[in-house]
């Protein structure tokens, strides 16, 4: 048992002791997401579908745009369309919000554009998600017995345990730059159905469609963006050689 | 009159001589177009800094045809207007470019507008006869505030709500009248669907009309008096036998074509934000404003977009030790005056024992104490005041203004001092073509101490625009309080250093 535990997660929390509401610096792991990567995103969805859509809702997102990642409508309706509704959907979800909130706490948010709001000056959205969705770990304190160390006291019970299985939270004291440090370490205590490293690229194809879902038009976005530059530094160029012609009289 | 009397045929178009000539006879086409194009003439020095006002005028137009387009698909209703924006963004087809265009486009309207009012300050193009010019562009900028403030609760994210909450809540700190504006002004006791509604026909109808029409002013009053210059020498003064001034040039084909170029390397710009990183870091799409707006929850942190963070610093910076220090100030100004004559040593003890008196008041007498010492003070001045004459009268209306300064800071919270000096802060640009008296218009004429203020002026804007993104901390405090003072004496002590200044002489021709 001892062997299996692996530390995966190091130093992701550095609490200052001296200062312990004010200064939490949070370490975000840089989220390995490909939005080229057609396989990866379709992996995600396919895990978003079963794993979160059960309770979170995407409501801006239709079913038929996954075509964009290259899904077919039959494919879309044969494998993620679960409420018997139409590809032309809304990813809408059953739950009753107020039940939710009972439930929960908190009716879980809408995780349409998620990838979008959860970027910060510590980084990309993607690299939240990623970040928190791998550090979960049991806390018998809190009503769902789970917590999370990016987002302390968070609602959600770790929706992914039974994959990447247990983890629990170890603090050290280490020597800081002039002050104490508290340093949290994540270790598995018991293993779920998937390796860490297995995990973690579910994880990352999740992270890589949400990130395609907060910004479908993304791909298209920087495509056109060259284009568009392309043909503005033609007319540059030509309307600099028209003012050059223009101006030549001017003394 | 017959139509056929009035004007001469045109000529010069070609095959189109006739139709316009018969527009003509009925319109002034050709009249507006030779005024304000064709023939008239703008200075042939213009640097890279001349480029912002037709940027301006470009942006506006980027905004407003956007704008419509958006309208078509935007639903202005609590429950809708988040998700419309994403529908938007996702199903109607170029709906994302047409949106980021309008996101993009707003913050740029504001790097363009502060560019060209920098301009402005460069060379004195304030400076009288451009007075007008000056003042319809502050209004412009003014009602460009009020367009982005309401269009930035459109979106109906957290920011989007939150922001507009703070905003409007400033209203409330007002004496008397507060509350009760600021339910007018949202419609209903937190900002709801009520204020959504009003804010989109104010982002939509009313303050674009206003913008448009302004700007038509601007332009009017712009080439009543003519282009100033990186010069600021009148080119008017030197005019040819053709009765045109020598140091001008048609505004087209000349700057037509030149701005034609300025557009395209602006679009460039534009393009490579728009595409490549339309958020702009979180500075122009704000990270918190794809969570859709909740009544309930409050960001812990609400920082205004960055056009209007300077503004919300010095709103931050004004705290109780704040108006300490601002008494301290005018108990110095207004004890310096009165003392004028006197000898110096005494009237520097005169006014260091004056402020010494009023913060150590200001700070441990009882409020209603205070405020009727200074408002018997201000009476009794009244009164002195009536009755004499000359500098006696002076001297009696600076104490008196003195006396109501001191009386009303002790009386109103600092927070509703901080709303007026927001407020004076982006009003005080009206004052500029009368508060500077150098004898020259353009900086490269100006001496050491305007290019100084100048300087020193930008780093504070910019400083107090960087804490103004910033969560409140002790030092960015102090700093900003320090730069609202700087912020301030830039405009207040103009007259002063300006006075003097030692300057160059102008040329008499542009430089060229």
């Amino acid at each position: 048992m001892m062997k299996l535990i692996k530390t995966i997660a190091a130093l992701l929390l550095v609490v200052p002791a001296v200062s312990f509401a004010a200064d939490t610096h949070v370490h975000l792991d840089r989220a390995p997401v490909d939005p080229e990567d057609r396989a990866s995103l379709q992996r995600g969805a396919r895990t978003f579908v079963n794993y979160c859509l059960n309770c979170h809702s995407a409501n801006y997102m239709r079913y038929n745009r996954l075509a964009d990642i290259g899904l077919t409508d039959q494919q879309i309706r044969d494998n993620l369309v679960f409420t018997g509704g139409k590809v032309g959907d809304l990813m809408k979800v059953a739950m009753d919000a107020l039940e939710a909130k009972e439930w929960f706490g908190t009716a879980p948010p809408d995780l349409t554009v998620i990838a979008r709001s959860r970027s910060s000056h510590a980084g990309s959205g993607p690299d939240w998600l990623y970040t928190y969705l791998r550090t979960f770990y049991r806390d018998n304190t809190r009503p769902t017995g789970w917590n999370n160390v990016i987002y302390p006291n968070v609602a959600m019970p770790h929706a992914l345990w039974q994959l990447q299985g247990e983890q629990v939270l170890k603090e050290t004291q280490e020597p800081g730059p002039g002050y104490t440090r508290t340093v949290q370490k994540l270790s598995l205590a018991k293993p779920g159905a998937m390796s860490p490293q297995a995990y973690d690229e579910l994880v990352a194809d999740l992270v890589n469609y949400m990130a395609y879902m907060a910004e479908p038009a993304r791909h298209h976005r920087v495509t056109i963006g060259l284009y568009a530059l392309l043909v503005i530094f033609i007319l540059i160029a030509l309307s600099y050689a028209l003012k050059k012609a223009y101006w030549k009289d001017v003394h | 009159m017959a139509a056929t009397e009035k004007k001469l045929p045109v000529t010069g178009a070609g095959p189109f001589n006739g139709i316009l000539t018969w527009v003509e006879q009925r319109f002034p086409l050709i009249t507006l177009w030779k005024e304000h194009a064709a023939e008239y003439y703008a200075p042939k020095n213009f640097n890279f800094w001349y480029y912002f006002g037709s940027l301006a005028m470009f942006v506006l137009v980027i905004q407003i045809v956007t704008g419509i387009f958006l309208v078509m698909h935007y639903k202005p209703d609590a429950s809708q207007a988040f998700a419309s924006v994403e529908y938007i963004m996702r199903d109607v087809p170029w709906g994302w470019l047409v949106r980021y265009m309008h996101s993009t486009g707003a913050s740029a309207f504001f790097v363009v507008v502060y560019l060209h009012m920098f301009r402005g300050l460069l060379y004195g193009s304030y400076r009288s006869p451009r007075e007008l010019v000056w003042i319809f562009g502050m209004v412009i900028y003014l009602s460009l505030m009020a367009e982005a403030f309401f269009g930035y609760l459109l979106p109906w994210g957290q920011m989007s709500y939150w922001g507009a909450q703070v905003i409007v809540n400033l209203f409330d700190a007002l004496p008397i009248i507060g509350p009760d504006l600021a339910l007018w002004i949202r419609g209903d006791y937190v900002v709801s669907d009520a204020t959504l509604n009003r804010f989109f026909s104010f982002h939509v109808i009313a303050i674009p009309l206003v913008l448009v029409a302004l700007v038509a002013a601007h332009i009017m009053a712009l080439h009543e008096v003519g282009s100033n210059n990186p010069d600021g020498v009148e080119i008017k003064k030197n005019l040819g036998p053709d009765g045109h001034p020598v140091d001008g040039i048609p505004f087209h084909p000349y700057y037509s074509v030149k701005d034609t170029f300025g557009v395209m390397v602006f679009l460039a710009v534009f393009a490579v934000i728009m595409f490549f990183m339309p958020e702009f870091g979180g500075y122009f799409l704000e990270y918190n404003n794809f969570i859709p707006a909740d009544p309930l929850k409050t960001p812990s942190h609400i920082a205004p977009v960055w056009y209007f963070t300077p503004y919300y610093s010095i709103l931050r910076a004004t705290t109780d030790n704040f108006m300490v220090v601002l008494a301290a100030i005018v108990t110095l100004w207004s004890v310096g005056v009165v003392t004028a004559r006197a000898h110096r040593p005494i009237r520097i003890l005169a006014m260091i024992v004056g402020a010494l008196l009023v913060v150590l008041g200001f700070v441990y007498v009882e409020r209603l104490i205070f405020v009727g010492v200074f408002v018997a003070a201000a009476l009794a001045s009244a009164a002195a005041m009536l009755v004499s004459r000359g500098a006696t009268a002076r001297a009696y209306r600076t104490l008196f203004i003195a006396a109501v300064l001191l009386a009303g800071f002790k009386l109103l919270d600092a927070k509703v001092w901080g709303v007026v000096l927001m407020g004076l802060a982006t009003l005080i640009f009206f004052l500029l073509p009368w508060l500077d008296r150098s004898p020259v218009k353009s900086i490269r004429y100006k001496g050491p101490l305007f290019k100084t203020a100048v300087a020193l002026f930008v780093i504070v804007f910019l400083v107090l625009g960087y804490y103004g993104t910033q969560p409140v901390t002790a030092a960015g405090t102090f700093i900003s309080q320090l730069c609202t003072l700087l912020y301030f004496a830039f405009f207040l002590l103009m007259p002063w250093y300006s006075t003097i200044d030692k300057t160059k002489p102008e040329p008499a021709r542009v430089t060229w």
